[in-house]
């Protein structure tokens, strides 16, 4: 069914890495990100890797969904590995006609591949241990000195907000129409890629009228309810930095500090 | 005592599309709703009850006439907020009017929307859930509740803004019997347990025959307003207007109009079950 899907990539838990505030985890995992580019040898990236390994093992996050995170971005992995391999000049190792690998290629090649893996695994975990609302709360919070610009942030959360209400929504009706388009004959399941798509447009049509129905009597029922944007708004959930915010900030810091400290004392 | 909602020969068209001429909807329509009131509203489709209630919070403004709400016209732009606050409004289809993607999350929504501090907010929160019964989902997705039990997570939104009156806009016409029940008892609850007036615009008979009047509406004009006992006993008005009338009623109006002897204000079945029964031991006693 349809209606089983999950929203995003959220896997609830209550270890501490669910249980860090979200604007604390997004402000760790762009710290993480920045120190992937800052490691420049196998050893800085090692640390990269063993902070990966601590962080999935508390979290309980299984270490398929690393795999299944990886997936869709194996071919740039593949990419930027070939790439590396044929176009970075050094020791040649072997060649055929034009083609020239070097080892110093072949070493980027696996250092290039590596830092993707952990980009995604570590992003990924920010993913999985956050749910939707929370990294929506978080982003809003994280991103509101941008008001000051009059950039649109509490417009956007809402936005979010919305979204992620009706998914679920929109997806059982999408259900309902599939099946009732399917009880006057349509067939959706056979054809070429054109006739499928074709075979799409008397779903996607009452699909759209009705979200704009809903939308509007949305609109109407938040008006009701006082809505008149961000301004002058409290919210009933406060978010509180607590003791594990402080410990896993300490603990990336830790790690950045090691990769630096690699950078800087390991002859080049 | 001062109503909470009076309405003045209010008139109301929409636009019409092209070329067509507006469509009158409401004909110069007075009502004056009392405070602490259980009022229902009947009326076919398109008599106008859903425009008339509109009218209450200031979504849509009368083009003639005046709506005042405790004082204030619905016309003053600058007290739109503080109307929409004493006069909150739940919709027919509970999908579309919850926010949040969790349930004790969209009940704070107008608190939050009026800038009440946290802690008040949570306090509100949790005695709207409890009201309603659904204090035990707090932590739930709304997809993941029945169609009364959204309704009534809906109902809760509107309480948590602290309102003097709730307008429901046929709040069950998409609920099963089950969640009909479950959100009718909320909405009696309402009136009985916070002081807050009901009203309930309906094309359930048994659901106005709750209240304690009730206004039918037809062609954007009142044509009965009294208790539901008085307005039920115009079997015939109603019925020439399209409404039906409560089944014990009709009952006794079948029986009255083939020459027995039966009172003309029933309304539930109790009264009915009574009536009949005196009715019978009298014909035994003349056979």
């Amino acid at each position: 069914m349809l209606k089983d899907i999950t929203i995003g990539q959220y896997f609830p838990g209550d270890s501490c890495v669910h249980r860090l505030d979200p604007r604390m985890k997004i402000v760790l995992t762009l710290a993480y990100v920045v120190m992937l580019f800052l490691a420049q040898d196998m050893w800085g990236l090692l640390v990269g890797v063993a902070f990966l390994i601590i962080a999935y093992g508390v979290s309980r996050i299984p270490a398929k969904m690393i795999l299944k995170s990886l997936k869709p971005v194996v071919p740039i992995i593949l990419f930027t590995a070939l790439l590396n391999m044929f176009f970075i000049e050094g020791d040649t190792l072997w060649s055929w006609w034009i083609f020239k690998i070097s080892r110093e290629g072949v070493q980027t090649a696996v250092l290039m591949a590596v830092r993707i893996i952990c980009l995604i695994a570590g992003t990924s975990l920010l993913t999985y241990t956050t749910s939707p609302i929370a990294l929506t709360d978080g982003i809003e919070r994280l991103m509101n000195p941008l008001k000051k610009l009059r950039f649109p942030v509490h417009e956007l959360a809402m936005m979010m907000t919305i979204a992620l209400r009706f998914i679920p929504t929109l997806i059982e009706e999408t259900d309902k129409i599939m099946s009732a388009q399917k009880a006057r004959g349509a067939d959706l399941d056979n054809g070429g890629l054109m006739q499928r798509a074709k075979a799409l447009i008397p779903i996607l049509i009452p699909l759209f009228v009705s979200a704009f129905r809903r939308a509007d009597e949305l609109a109407l029922a938040m008006e009701c309810r006082c809505y008149r944007g961000g301004d002058g708004r409290t919210r009933l959930k406060q978010l509180r930095m607590h003791m594990v915010d402080f410990w896993g900030a300490a603990f990336v810091a830790l790690c950045v500090a090691g990769v630096v400290a690699i950078n800087l004392l390991v002859p080049r | 005592m001062e109503p909470i909602i009076r309405a003045d020969h209010v008139t109301f068209a929409y636009p019409g599309y092209d070329d067509q001429p507006p469509r009158p909807v409401l004909r110069g329509v007075s009502l004056e709703i009392q405070r602490g009131s259980m009022v229902a509203v009947l009326g076919h489709n398109g008599s106008g009850k859903s425009t008339l209630a509109k009218q209450f919070n200031a979504i849509l403004l009368p083009q003639e006439g005046d709506v005042l709400v405790e004082g204030m016209n619905t016309k003053e732009e600058d007290r739109i907020y503080d109307i929409r606050q004493t006069v909150g409004m739940v919709f027919q289809n509970p999908d579309n009017q919850i926010v949040a993607t969790i349930v004790e999350e969209d009940v704070a929504f107008a608190p939050e929307n009026l800038g009440v501090p946290p802690e008040e907010i949570r306090r509100r929160v949790d005695d709207a859930l409890k009201a309603v019964h659904m204090y035990d989902y707090r932590r739930h997705a709304p997809h993941q509740l029945s169609g009364g039990q959204k309704q009534r997570v809906a109902i809760a939104g509107i309480i948590a803004m602290r309102p003097d009156c709730i307008v429901l806009d046929e709040p069950t016409a998409m609920l099963d019997p089950h969640g009909r029940r479950q959100v009718m008892k909320a909405v009696k609850a309402l009136g009985e347990q916070f002081g807050i007036t009901v009203v309930l615009i309906t094309h359930y008979m048994d659901e106005a025959a709750q209240c304690d009047r009730v206004v039918v509406i037809d062609d954007g004009r009142i044509l009965l307003d009294g208790a539901p006992k008085e307005v039920f006993s115009h079997v015939q008005v109603l019925k020439d207007v399209g409404l039906d009338v409560p089944q014990a009623t009709q009952l006794a109006f079948e029986l009255r109009k083939a020459g027995y002897n039966i009172p003309q204000d029933i309304i539930s079945e109790d009264e009915c079950v009574a009536a009949i029964e005196k009715l019978l031991e009298e014909n035994h006693v003349h056979h």
